[in-house]
């Protein structure tokens, strides 16, 4: 399947069979849901990173299941082709964007997702204690999503930012790395 | 200087309500240590992008994400507001000292109830509550910027209700709340009826946790919104299904006394 076809599918998904809310309200509910967070860690930016991703994964489970039902998707053939199902179909319908998927390496096994907008981030600046902008990944949540939900179609994943504007940098890129695909596994004592 | 009236009211404008707040701040209270003007702020900013004070301020105003998106947060939300509050009734069970006072809960919170399961109850909806709350101080400032020259001050109550059952419903959920009532009994009680709130659609309630309301959420940003306006109020939600709206929600809006002393004179 080809980026033009993904992107197709994702537009017309996100048209006309998505439920939608106020975006703004969804962007104040995830900081509220971070600050929260950060009170409850006394402050330990990594422990919040964890717990992101952790809620992140639980979504990701969960989310897969509305993706292939609003969707209809069939198997992807390649990773190359995951990428593109993730970047232009996935956070298309999810989030109304489209990172860019770059930087891959050559085995094909590991690319970059460069998001240019980050609804999850809007409004937001990070605390200015010397700190959160070396320690918090604001968007981690995002790397879970990716995790549980690429777990449930056989895909163990490791996902994380390497880079995030509210941290000062250029761009914020998620590097996501297939670890290994998840062979069915027959249920034990029926052989 | 400082009046005494406000000091004496359990209200303090801008701030969650006393009995929701959650024991002392922590370290990692924003922008403690840049308040002073000698300091000027740390935080690195990207060279080639705007910051967010550069950006339009309605830039995101009509912009809509996935239902689904927002559903899976407020799930996550609700159940880390869960796990966290019995979590914490554990702690307390295993502390001895009588002294104790855990950080996570108001002093005359789940001492007094039976149950870690009364506790999970009525504690839940209130952390759900904080979460709106602070969704709420930042939704009316938005919401007044945005009007700009137009904006107006409300100063009565009927103008406040009215401003949240239309405006800043119709802003988040697309639609204005279904009824605005006076109680019959009480003169400082108003109730705003939500058929059937958007934040519940995807919940169902287990049944020996009926008394929850994930409501408590939006009761928590109206709740913010009138204490923003300085209208200081109690907001809860409480369930009261009908056939046709097993989801019905009533938000019970409790003034404080000097609101209706003020609404008295003017």
């Amino acid at each position: 399947m080809s980026a033009n076809k993904a992107a197709r599918i994702g537009e017309e998904v996100w048209k006309t069979r998505i439920d939608k809310v106020n975006a703004e309200l969804v962007t104040l509910t995830y900081g509220s849901i971070v600050a929260q967070l950060c009170k409850d860690m006394e402050g330990d930016y990594l422990e919040v990173n964890k717990q992101l991703e952790k809620m992140g994964y639980n979504i990701g489970l969960r989310l897969i299941e509305d993706f292939l039902a609003k969707t209809n998707m069939g198997k992807c053939a390649n990773f190359r082709e995951t990428a593109e199902t993730i970047s232009k179909i996935g956070f298309k319908v999810f989030l109304n964007i489209t990172p860019t998927v770059t930087n891959w390496t050559t085995d094909g096994k590991q690319f970059s997702l460069i998001f240019e907008e980050n609804p999850l981030a809007d409004f937001v600046e990070l605390p200015d204690d010397g700190r959160a902008q070396n320690e918090l990944w604001y968007s981690n949540l995002l790397c879970g999503v990716l995790r549980g939900s690429l777990e449930m179609v056989q895909m163990q994943v490791d996902a994380h930012f390497v880079n995030d504007v509210l941290r000062g940098n250029e761009v914020t890129e998620m590097r996501v790395t297939l670890v290994r695909i998840i062979d069915d596994e027959l249920p034990p004592g029926e052989d | 200087m400082q009046r005494q009236d406000p000091l004496q009211s359990p209200f303090v404008p801008f701030s969650p309500n006393p009995s929701l707040q959650q024991g002392t701040p922590t370290a990692t209270a924003p922008l403690k240590h840049s308040l002073t003007a000698s300091q000027s702020s740390n935080l690195r900013y990207s060279s080639s992008r705007k910051s967010i004070y550069d950006r339009h301020l309605n830039r995101t105003q009509r912009s809509e994400l996935s239902k689904s998106s927002f559903a899976f947060l407020f799930g996550e939300m609700v159940q880390y507001a869960q796990k966290r509050v019995s979590g914490i009734q554990d702690l307390e069970k295993k502390s001895a000292t009588p002294s104790f006072v855990p950080t996570h809960v108001s002093p005359a919170g789940p001492r007094h109830l039976k149950s870690l399961s009364e506790a999970i109850h009525s504690l839940t909806p209130r952390r759900l509550n904080l979460h709106g709350y602070t969704i709420g101080q930042r939704l009316l400032e938005l919401l007044l910027w945005r009007d700009g020259r137009s904006a107006k001050r409300e100063t009565r109550i009927l103008g406040i209700l009215q401003f949240i059952t239309t405006t800043l419903y119709r802003s988040i959920f697309n639609k204005p709340a279904d009824a605005l009532e006076k109680s019959r009994d009480n003169e400082d009680e108003y109730m705003l009826i939500d058929n059937d709130p958007m934040v519940s659609s995807y919940i169902s309630i287990p049944k020996e946790m009926s008394q929850l309301n994930c409501a408590a959420f939006v009761a928590g940003i109206i709740e913010a919104v009138l204490d923003g306006c300085l209208f200081p109020s109690r907001v809860t939600a409480h369930s009261v299904p009908t056939e046709q709206f097993p989801g019905k929600t009533v938000f019970l809006i409790k003034f404080d006394e000097s609101v209706l002393e003020r609404e008295a004179v003017l």
